[in-house]
């Protein structure tokens, strides 16, 4: 499974670079080699791009935006139209299109059966209006086999050229030339076991303790709160189980191969009242949580699964990693109590040690 | 929910055979009944991790020194402003504590004292413990010199010519009076840094329950705790003295160690076994004056009194070593974790806070070790002295005639011993021949050993009286373990109890499942196989090479601290320790899951018939 010009493996080895991979790209390798997985798979790079778009159709595509008036509508609906039908029907070179098919057969070969796929795009910053506007047009889920993935390649390449994007270039002076995009192909999350976990106490705080929310199935139950999770917290530093409750987890959402689409279930009484996590997993959550927040250098919110299609050991991956937002301003400085404690005797104040023996803890 | 309380001192049975057993102990260590309405209102807690067997009645002189001079220091010495000292009793047999607390009105004036006190020797630690070293060490110095001499016939010649006016029985009656006194002068000096090591534990522990709420009780510990300390260096000797025996190839002489002076021969003779015997006899002193009881007992046995202790340890080490084990403790691993954990908690800290965390931490990890290594000078070394002094004095007194049995003397309280001796040196001087103790003292011995037996047959109860409500008392939860939750997990009032699940604390973190080998008493470690769980009312530290091939230990009772906690964390094994009852419910044999990080222990199954080579299934009588 390697790497080469045109494709690059999250666990492939190589620095990250946003020129190649593009953002969303770039991030996934970057945080497979921080010790964070998370869904394997696959960049297309822009070099592919590149290739796929030399050879003249660059100047075709060129000939239907000139003079376009970024206030007509229907122009630009029209020649956006006509652009993504240039990119979508024309054949890949066949060096790109056998590397390209090689690459699925080194992912699928990781899972026991041939598994479903996603398809997103992977712009370099400059050329979309904003990450979220690329992100809604353009990933693909559930898709199985590789004309499929292909195919949905291609339409990465041609949602450079939706009217909006072209739209935005014009009115933000941003010239066509040089114009890129990467294709990430990733794995679809097989959740057997999902939730998220926080570094820090969200009732206080205390960034000492990591917390994990796990239920059976797709972690959107849940985030969206319709499951009672198993609810664990562990020392941040040792990751000794501090409290654990054993939620009731009536529910799962799992894929349903017949129809691609997430089925919720009721979960049978023997899984319901059992910890959904073993020891050893409920460590690499957090192992993975720490480092989320030692890579971010903020207190983090994951999302995490257990992928069912991935053997023991490889299949905890990281959905998602964003900063807490609630608590993280705050450190867990102490309430600190009276006297100066740069004491003479060179140890810890005598007054403060009085304060702490006579204080009854619990 | 109504509070349950334990049993009071008069509803707990007396075992058949034991009536009067109050008469074999001192009247101020039994409750009495003109005090009974004050005794009921306090809380007692039984002692069986110092003391799990029954008081002979000279053998309540370590539990009084110890538990006195504990108090002293409380009360009288440091004034602890919340804290006085604990009053104790004997109550069949076993020894029950109820701490002493201060009137919540004085604490305020005892403030000054007390920081004054600690302050003195905080401020100077390193130069105040090497006194108390010489100081120590002096006072077994001078024990070692005292014997006990049968009384010369007639009075030397030269004793009339140097005016000396003495029969020298006032040597035998001083030889005896200063054993005790320099046994109770260590018992003072083991005090003086003892509290001082708690003090500062549980100044840290506080600021860290403060900084990061519900911190593990086990990170704290294992951030103060020394790594390489003295009290592991007896059994550190062992190994070094089974990795020589493989590489001078002496291995073959280790099969009879039971033989032990075959045995020592046997090496002597062998090439390069000289060298192995100077490294043998080097560590005797002092590192061999080691019991594998716990120095409160006179049946403890000491290694340099039993020398097939300590070769049944070192064949025991050579045969792992030869199987291809590592039998070196991992310290180097040990100590990288522990600056991890310190280094990882001191990153989630502010600048300021930070640096009061570490001030305390160094205070406490510079304090704290006195708190295991002391017991080896005194538990150990000074007890193992006056043990074998004690020994010494009923061997004479029995081939005086007063003793049929050098046993006998363990019948006899200190101070009845006193008037034995007094009786023997009157009669002796009188020209009168055989002392009174002769024929008056049989039928008492006789009858005390039946109650002593008897009282063996009942387990003592946990607690006495009603609890209150919460335990407070820093030193009661800290050394015993003695914690609210765990009185009430003892009341049978633990709300998430299941069945066939013990709890305790989480001493030492792992989880192993693996057979029960429940140890009662000492002298039943040679039972334990490798790969058991051992289960005991306690352990003693110098179990140490039983450590080497257990799972995981479970105890009765012992806190974070306890001597069964800290050795496992040093052999890196899961421990569960205060568990109360473990040593009592749980049969060898029996299939165990001992969780050591959530501290619970999981009988799977019951006691199933070993047999086999190297399976004991015999009952633990003792």
């Amino acid at each position: 499974m390697s790497n080469n010009d045109f494709i690059e493996f999250f666990d492939g080895g190589l620095a990250p670079t946003l020129d190649s991979l593009g953002g969303k790209g770039a991030s996934l390798v970057t945080m497979t080699a921080a010790g964070m997985p998370v869904p394997p798979g696959f960049v297309v790079n822009t070099a592919a791009f590149r290739a796929f778009m030399g050879a003249g159709l660059d100047q075709a595509i060129n000939e239907h935006l000139a003079q376009l008036d970024p206030e007509d509508i229907q122009a630009v609906d029209q020649a956006s139209a006509a652009i993504r039908e240039l990119i979508t029907s024309r054949p890949v070179p066949a060096e790109l299109s056998e590397v390209t098919r090689q690459a699925y057969a080194d992912l699928q070969s990781r899972f026991e059966s041939e598994a479903p796929l996603a398809v997103r795009s992977s712009a370099t910053a400059e050329d979309l209006p904003d990450a979220s506007f690329a992100g809604q047009q353009d990933t693909y889920l559930w898709l199985n086999g590789y004309p499929a993935v292909a195919e949905h390649i291609r339409a990465c390449w041609a949602s450079l050229y939706t009217s909006r994007a072209i739209i935005y270039r014009i009115k933000n002076n941003i010239p066509d030339e040089g114009l890129c995009m990467a294709v990430v192909v990733q794995k679809m999350v097989n959740a057997r076991v999902a939730g998220v976990a926080m570094t820090l106490d969200p009732t206080n705080g205390d960034r000492s303790k990591i917390t994990v929310d796990a239920s059976w199935g797709v972690g959107e139950m849940v985030v969206s709160g319709t499951v009672t999770p198993d609810n664990i917290q562990l020392d941040k530093v040792t990751l000794a189980v501090i409290t654990e409750h054993i939620g009731d987890k009536h529910a799962e959402l799992i894929p349903d191969p017949a129809t691609n689409c997430l089925v919720e279930r009721e979960v049978e009484p023997q899984r319901r009242n059992v910890l959904c996590l073993t020891s050893s997993e409920l460590e690499a959550v957090a192992q993975m949580a720490k480092r989320a927040e030692k890579h971010y250098k903020s207190p983090q919110d994951i999302e995490w699964a257990l992928d069912a299609d991935l053997p023991d050991g490889q299949n905890l991956l990281l959905l998602q990693s964003r900063p807490e937002t609630v608590h993280s301003s705050t450190t867990a400085a102490p309430k600190l109590g009276a006297g100066g404690y740069a004491s003479s005797l060179g140890y810890g104040s005598v007054s403060s040690i009085t304060a702490s023996l006579t204080k009854i803890t619990g | 929910m109504t509070m349950k309380s334990f049993p009071k001192p008069s509803d707990l049975p007396v075992p058949a055979g034991a009536e009067g057993w109050e008469e074999i102990y001192p009247y101020y260590l039994v409750f009495q009944d003109e005090l009974k309405e004050e005794e009921d209102a306090k809380f007692w807690f039984c002692d069986s991790s110092h003391w799990p067997t029954v008081f002979k009645p000279f053998e309540t002189i370590g539990g009084e020194f110890a538990v006195k001079c504990l108090g002293q220091y409380n009360a009288r010495h440091l004034l602890i402003p919340n804290a006085n000292g604990i009053e104790f009793r004997v109550h069949l047999g076993y020894l029950y504590m109820s701490p002493i607390p201060v009137p919540e009105d004085q604490i305020a004036a005892r403030v000054p004292e007390f920081e004054a006190r600690i302050g003195h020797y905080f401020g100077d630690w390193e130069n105040k413990l090497a006194a108390w070293h010489d100081k120590v060490k002096g006072t077994i110095a001078d024990m070692e010199q005292i014997s006990f001499d049968p009384l010369p016939e007639i009075v030397p010649f030269e004793d009339i010519t140097n005016g000396v006016g003495k029969d020298g029985s006032e040597i035998l009656l001083d030889n005896y009076d200063r054993l005790i006194s320099l046994t109770y002068q260590n018992w003072q000096y083991h005090f003086e840094f003892l509290n001082l090591g708690y003090i500062a534990y549980l100044d840290f522990f506080n600021f860290c329950k403060e900084v990061f709420p519900n911190i593990p009780d086990l990170s704290i510990a294992t951030m103060v705790q020394g790594v390489d300390m003295e009290l592991f260096r007896p059994d550190d000797e062992l190994k070094s003295l089974a990795l020589l025996a493989v590489e001078l190839d002496l291995v073959q002489h280790f099969s009879r160690t039971d033989d032990p002076a075959a045995t020592l021969a046997a090496i002597a003779a062998a090439p390069g076994g000289e060298r192995w015997i100077k490294q043998w006899e080097e560590a005797h002193e002092p590192w061999f004056n080691f019991t594998i009881g716990n120095g409160f007992y006179a049946h403890d046995k000491y290694w340099n009194e039993h020398p097939e202790i300590p070769l049944g340890f070192i064949a025991d080490y050579v045969s792992r070593v030869q199987d291809g084990a590592q039998i070196l403790r991992p310290t180097q691993k040990l100590i990288a974790e522990k600056q991890r954990i310190v280094e990882e908690y001191t990153e989630l800290l502010d600048d300021e806070a930070a640096a009061i965390f570490e001030a305390k931490r160094s205070l406490a990890a510079t304090a704290y070790p006195y708190v295991e290594n002391h017991n080896f000078y005194i538990e150990h070394w000074t007890m193992g002295v006056f043990w074998r002094k004690v020994r010494e004095l009923s061997t004479m007194l029995t081939e005086a005639g007063v003793f049929q049995d050098p046993e006998d003397l363990l019948y006899l309280g200190r101070n009845e011993v006193r008037d034995v001796l007094f009786d023997l040196v009157t009669n002796f001087g009188v020209g009168a021949g055989t002392p009174i103790a002769a024929v008056a003292l049989p039928k008492k011995i006789a009858k005390r050993r039946l109650i002593v037996d008897a009282l063996k047959t009942a387990r003592p109860a946990p607690a006495l009286n009603t609890p209150p409500e919460v335990i407070t008392e820093p030193f009661t939860r800290m050394l015993w373990g003695i914690t609210t939750e765990q009185v009430q997990s003892w009341l049978g009032n633990d709300e998430d109890a299941e069945e066939n699940v013990l709890k305790g604390m989480a001493a030492s973190p792992g989880l192993v499942e693996g057979h029960a080998r429940v140890v009662m008493h000492a002298d039943d470690l040679s039972s334990v196989q490798a790969g058991e769980i051992l289960v005991a009312p306690i352990t003693a530290p110098s179990w140490g090479p039983i450590f080497g091939k257990i799972k995981a230990t479970v105890t009765d009772i012992g806190g974070m601290m306890s001597h069964a906690a800290i050795v496992c964390r040093e052999y890196d094994l899961p421990a569960v320790t205060g568990t109360g009852s473990a040593s009592t419910t749980i049969k060898t044999g029996d299939l165990l899951r001992v969780d050591g990080t959530k501290g619970t222990v999981q009988i799977l199954s019951n006691m199933e018939l070993v047999s086999g080579p190297g399976a004991h299934s015999h009952a633990h009588q003792h």
